[in-house]
């Protein structure tokens, strides 16, 4: 703005001054109205919604996947959103920052001296993008459902271990049907058709390549272990057969590498050594 | 440039001139001031006569002698009687709706601060306690929880209008600023309170978003340990995180608030973008913009139209 179009946008201001009405009473009443408005909605979301509690914090669980406050939810979204891990840096620094700063500066670079929103399509549709923009991945955010979800049907015997792999962080180096990041480690939708139970488990005490071990798992939780490798076991793809394969019988296996006992229920399978190599090789 | 002028001093320290326009000649100025919501403020019929009887006959009149140790009359209805420009309509409310927001939030913030221990053994349980035995205890809590969704949207809702209305123009820039930098500062108050629950949910959250916050620019690395009080999460995180949360921000949120408003009363609102002052003949104007002054000018007039 030039110093003509702001002496002329003080002179129209100070006109509409002129003719408007006293802040007293008339703002004061729509605002009392509103802050009438605003405690209402408060107390009626206290009453109707609550504050339940949540299980206490336990820093020793490690399996625990965090959700934000909602409105945090555009930018986890936008962690998610990003998948390659070169670039989560930028999701995490770059954007937010460069969004403050921008928002920050508005007044500085915006140096259009027109201000109604028709006449300035630019800025208006930039603003309506943005809300568009945080709007979605907010959306995308509340409906992501829980990150420790898998949302394949399991028999109900495997419920517990699909429970263990969704808390165990499984999600964030494999996926499961929908769910979970596709790499950096392999697919594990149809693993049980791929590897046999004894070579599963010892995958996962051994973790090869990146894969962290679950070795202590086996060793202090050796049902959680057996729930897992059992329910790792039944993923062959097609859902339907697992669950009826699995009902036919039950088999106990000796884990290779630990001394957990490790229970699988699928008959086909026995642990035979060479597996158990080439599964270890394949699993990360 | 008269708006320029009236800048340099502060209202609340000129007395007003007998024939100010905004005090003798406005009929309801005492009635309207005598229904205000402070019990103490200084009323009198108009400032003229005040400043005759607060002189005379300061001991007969409790109004008068407070106003003339205070002088605040001369403020008081310079606040209150300011105009605002014609076409002023609800999305002006959105500001003060904030502000009552962050009153509700401080007030039951006051009253969980009574109950509330900030240590990671007890802190969980006095929180049971508040939740389960005290009276109203998940209500206020409740109100609190809620209160802090809303006076987010709020805040983005009146940045947003702010932003359409291009209110952040000449000569309102720095109000602009500041309102980002309370934005800033609520959104550290959604993440600072998100911890102090301490349950899982909070706690996990909590520690991926410092996590996060470390990975930033430059400041991102000490930002986190100064978040955490060291480089892991350990027993006086919640302690500071509490301070945070009921100290330093709050006092941030308060001194900043008083800058905003400040300036908000200094600058004056702004108005309604599409209004023009009707001293250039009408063929200037395209018609779409025409129309719609027209009828939000008509709301204007009637003074509390609807909801626009």
């Amino acid at each position: 703005m030039n110093t003509r179009e702001k002496e002329e946008y003080l002179r129209e201001y100070e006109v509409l001054k002129k003719k408007g009405k006293p802040f007293f009473p008339y703002a004061i009443m729509k605002d009392s109205v509103m802050a009438c408005v605003v405690v209402a909605v408060i107390i009626f979301m206290s009453l109707y919604l609550g504050a339940e509690q949540g299980p206490k914090a336990d820093p020793t669980t490690t399996t625990y996947v965090p959700r934000p406050e909602w409105y945090f939810f555009f930018l986890f979204e936008l962690l998610r959103v990003i998948k390659p891990p070169e670039l989560v840096p930028i999701a995490t620094i770059g954007v937010p920052t460069i969004a403050m700063v921008l928002l920050l500066l508005l007044p500085f670079y915006d140096r259009n001296p027109e201000r109604n929103p028709l006449k300035r399509p630019i800025a208006s549709i930039a603003g309506i993008m943005t809300i568009v923009a945080m709007a979605f991945l907010t959306f995308l955010g509340a409906n992501a459902g829980s990150p420790t979800d898998i949302e394949i049907d399991v028999a109900p015997e495997y419920e517990a271990g699909k429970l263990v792999a969704a808390q165990s962080g499984c999600l964030a180096c494999h996926q499961f049907g929908e769910n979970g990041n596709n790499g950096p480690g392999p697919k594990l939708t149809e693993i049980g058709a791929r590897l046999n139970p004894a070579a599963i488990a010892r995958s996962l005490e051994i973790g090869p390549g990146i894969m962290p071990s679950y070795a202590s798992m086996a060793e202090d939780e050796p049902e959680k272990f057996s729930d897992l490798v059992a329910f790792l076991s039944s993923l062959n793809g097609e859902e339907e057969v697992a669950a009826s394969e699995a009902s036919t019988t039950d088999q106990s296996v000796e884990s290779a590498g630990g001394d957990a006992a490790v229970v699988e229920p699928d008959a086909g399978s026995s642990a035979d050594g060479a597996g158990a190599t080439t599964g270890s090789g394949e699993t990360p | 440039m008269p708006d320029l002028q009236k800048l340099l001093p502060p209202p609340m320290r000129r007395p007003p001139k007998p024939g100010h326009p905004n005090g003798a000649g406005n009929g309801d100025a005492p009635a309207a001031l005598k229904n205000g919501d402070e019990p103490e403020s200084p009323v009198t019929d108009n400032p003229g006569k005040r400043l005759t009887t607060g002189v005379k006959d300061a001991p007969a009149d409790l109004v008068g002698w407070v106003d003339e140790r205070m002088g605040a009359t001369s403020f008081l209805t310079a606040m209150l009687m300011r105009k605002i420009p014609k076409g002023t309509n609800w999305f002006y409310t959105l500001g003060s709706a904030t502000l009552f927001a962050f009153v509700v939030q401080a007030i039951t913030g006051v009253f969980l601060a009574m109950y509330y221990t900030p240590s990671p053994v007890e802190a969980y349980a006095s929180i049971t306690h508040l939740t389960n035995d005290v009276f109203l205890g998940e209500f206020v809590r409740g109100m609190h929880k809620w209160g802090a969704s809303v006076m987010v949207i709020l805040i983005f809702v009146h940045m947003a209008r702010t932003f359409f209305f291009g209110a952040y123009k000449y000569p309102r820039e720095i109000n602009w600023v500041i309102g980002v930098v309370l934005l800033i500062l609520t959104m550290t108050m959604g993440f600072t309170g998100y911890l102090l629950p301490f349950d899982q949910r909070s706690y996990w959250a909590t520690i991926v978003g410092v996590n996060i916050n470390g990975t930033g620019p430059l400041v991102g690395p000490y930002l986190s340990d100064f978040l955490r009080a060291g480089p892991e999460f350990g027993a006086t995180t919640l302690q500071r995180f509490y301070a945070i949360h009921m100290l330093l921000v709050p006092g941030a949120i308060i001194a900043m608030i008083g800058a905003h408003l400040y300036l908000v009363v200094k600058m004056g609102t702004t108005a309604p973008p599409w209004l023009r002052a009707d001293r250039k003949p009408k063929e200037s104007r395209s018609h779409e913009v025409d129309a719609i002054a027209n009828g939000d000018g008509a709301n204007g007039s009637s003074g509390n139209g609807a909801a626009s």
